[in-house]
């Protein structure tokens, strides 16, 4: 099993999203995490899916991927040449006594505390997947009340085979 | 001018003469506008059989075929056939109607929401939600539909958009798809590699699936084989590409194919697939087909090339493309002692039958059946023992075969044979099934009648689901479960219901004079053939 990130440009159609995520359960393919969102140019969406399985299925995966009609582009995002970043959002729950040390562990990683109540702290972290996972195994200590992980966007290096918005 | 006059309009440009479907509410604005057009217009008794119809229409002609169905229920009705046909790729257009679009979303009466439901059995789905949209839809259904890899594609219009007034109805004249470019040409390195691969080749062999067929490419790609003398298989969908009987040609190939042709498949050492998905009624251990020989696959869809099994050279486009630059190319090589080893085989490995006496052995029915019809007449076998007989025994001269290969779905034949011959009304059409496929289409008998067609409906009667029954022959050791079709219907008291002749075969002595008389008399017919109830494909 290996993962692959695969990067799509696609047609900015209701329903788009459906027709991915539909082609990956029905074909059985795992989705680790999928992300979207409107590019400059309004009339397309970038979608970042990460997914894994062995090398002919990525491959599969790839074509079937790009014969949806809305799909305009495919591109897979090579480690070695790409960027990818995640957001995380932990509710983790902080008395004043406690709420300190966990600030300071923020501070180290730069995630920003974007809420606070009696009970609670909100940090905000963006990062690679290894440098959440790294931050919430520190967590391990504190109750984390609730996470919300985005799943990565990601964007290739370079200038060279960038064609669209 | 209104919506659903404007779909009328689309459905003239695009040339169509035949809307197979089934009205209400939802769809009823488009069949009021049907009136004024001179397209016309078959009301099936299911809507599944509408899709089926399409698809005759559309697998005899090479156009889209279209049907067009109400909301709710109507669109649901329609999964079945439109499976079938995006299944064996077949190019449709499925119209549907839809509760008011103000409404959708709120479970209302006849609500279904039938692009979600047919997301994986079609090429593409539209919601209509603007009426100026119809006709860059409509142009991109069709052009969808009918280019790369065809397959049926849906277009939901809820009922107030085809009620509502159009601006201006221009039909477009292009495409402009920014996302869908279908490869046609074949990459001219691959083809290059391909001829030095048959150059170095001793046993070549070209295994044509249904894909030749629907780009239309049978006369390039006969060039090519009898240009070079390569012998050629097919897979069940791509039965009729060639004519039976020529030289080059020596069956289909599968589980149920013929032993000569799987042991061409097995002994070749450069074989080229065409069109065809290399499943697993057609190869069954795909990784054989790589370990001893070269293969090369060429396909319109490229995410076929690779998915079953990995090719030594892929080549996409499509097969009449490149057949076409093929036959520009010289080839120095003789493949004449392969032939005649093919030949061999053909000659000696013949499966045994035992046929029960006292019943039609359907070999010999089937036989004599495909030797008196006519030349391009149109052969459609249903799904069950009569298919595999059928693909076994039906002897095609220049006409076509048509069947449910990838999804077998019963039911098939009868509103398939009625779609052609409403397409092809001098072409004598056959409809073979058993009676339990009849008996899912049955209903279409009063279609038939309705539309004062000629269909020849034969139904092999043996109070059985035959192909059911024979697999729990050989795996549950005769421990026979839901099988039994009892005696009923009376064939002979449905045909008289439905004013059509009927005949019946007892005896294998009958089958000439009874098929004789089926075909030289007018009109649509049932024709019971009683064959052994425990007879078996294998």
């Amino acid at each position: 099993m290996q993962k692959r990130v695969l990067q799509l440009l696609v047609d900015n159609t209701s329903g788009v999203l459906s027709r991915i995520s539909g082609l990956f359960s029905r074909r059985g393919y795992n989705i680790e995490s999928i992300t979207a969102g409107v590019t400059a140019d309004a009339r397309f969406t970038r979608i970042t899916i990460v997914t894994s399985g062995d090398d002919d299925i990525l491959d599969q995966i790839e074509k079937q991927v790009a014969k949806l009609i809305d799909v305009r582009d495919v591109k897979v995002l090579e480690p070695s040449n790409s960027v990818y970043r995640e957001l995380a959002l932990v509710k983790v729950k902080t008395v004043a006594s406690n709420r300190q040390p966990v600030i300071s562990l923020a501070e180290l990683f730069r995630a920003n505390i974007i809420d606070v109540g009696p009970e609670n702290l909100i940090i905000e972290l963006t990062g690679d997947q290894d440098k959440i996972n790294a931050f919430l195994n520190l967590l391990e200590g504190y109750e984390i009340l609730e996470l919300a992980r985005t799943g990565i966007a990601g964007l290739g290096r370079g200038i060279e085979n960038v064609t669209y918005l | 001018m209104n919506g659903a006059d404007a779909i009328i309009k689309c459905l003239e440009a695009e040339d169509v003469k035949y809307v197979f479907g089934y009205p209400g509410v939802a769809i009823c604005p488009f069949y009021n506008s049907i009136l004024e057009s001179e397209i016309k217009t078959v009301l099936v008794r299911t809507e599944q059989s509408a899709a089926h119809m399409a698809s005759g229409l559309a697998r005899t002609t090479g156009k889209v075929g279209v049907c067009a169905v109400t909301s709710g229920p109507g669109a649901t009705n329609l999964i079945t056939g439109i499976a079938t046909a995006f299944a064996d790729s077949i190019p449709l257009v499925c119209i549907t109607g839809q509760v008011n679009s103000s409404l959708l979303g709120s479970d209302v009466f006849q609500e279904a929401d039938i692009t979600g439901a047919v997301e994986s059995f079609v090429k593409y789905s539209y919601l209509v939600k603007n009426v100026n949209d119809i006709p860059r839809i409509m142009k991109e259904a069709f052009h969808i539909a009918s280019t790369g890899r065809r397959g049926p594609v849906l277009v939901d219009i809820p009922i107030d958009i085809q009620n509502a007034t159009i601006k201006s109805f221009k039909y477009p004249d292009d495409i402009s798809m920014r996302t869908y470019k279908p490869t046609v040409k074949g990459n001219a390195m691959q083809l290059k590699k391909l001829i030095s691969a048959l150059e170095k080749s001793k046993k070549p062999l070209i295994c044509v699936g249904g894909g030749v067929a629907l780009s239309n490419a049978q006369d390039e790609l006969l060039s090519f084989v009898e240009k070079h003398n390569i012998p050629v298989v097919s897979t069940m969908m791509g039965i009729g590409t060639m004519a039976t009987k020529h030289p080059l040609y020596f069956g289909m190939v599968g589980n149920n194919g013929r032993p000569y042709a799987n042991k061409a498949m097995n002994e070749c050492d450069t074989l080229i697939m065409v069109g065809a998905r290399v499943a697993d009624r057609a190869v069954n251990q795909p990784d054989f087909l790589t370990s001893n020989k070269v293969l090369i696959h060429m396909d319109v869809d490229p995410a076929e090339i690779g998915k079953n099994v990995g090719p030594t050279i892929p080549i996409v486009g499509d097969a009449k493309a490149i057949f076409e630059d093929l036959c520009k190319e010289e080839v120095t090589a003789s493949f004449d002692e392969w032939l005649n080893e093919l030949n061999e085989y053909k000659n000696t490995l013949v499966e045994k039958r035992n046929p029960n006496l006292s019943f039609v052995d359907p070999k010999v029915f089937i036989t004599t059946l495909s030797e008196k019809m006519d030349d391009d007449g149109i052969y459609v076998a249903d799904v069950g023992q009569n298919q595999i007989w059928s693909c076994a025994y039906h002897i095609v001269k220049k006409g076509n075969f048509l069947t449910s290969g990838g999804m077998g779905t019963m039911g098939y034949s009868i509103p398939a044979a009625l779609g052609a011959r409403l397409a092809n009304p001098n072409r004598q059409v056959v409809a073979v099934c058993g009676d339990g496929s009849f008996q899912m289409s049955m209903c279409e008998l009063a279609t038939i009648r309705q539309e004062d067609a000629d269909v020849k409906i034969i139904v092999f009667k043996n109070n059985y689901l035959g192909m059911v029954r024979e697999y729990q022959h050989y795996t549950y050791k005769d421990n026979y479960s839901v099988v039994d079709l009892n005696d009923y219907p009376n064939l002979e008291k449905l045909a008289t219901a439905y004013d059509i002749s009927y005949y019946k075969v007892k005896s294998n002595e009958d089958c000439e004079s009874m098929i004789d008389k089926m075909l030289s008399t007018k009109g649509s017919c049932i024709c019971e053939v009683m064959i052994d109830p425990y007879d078996t494909v294998k």
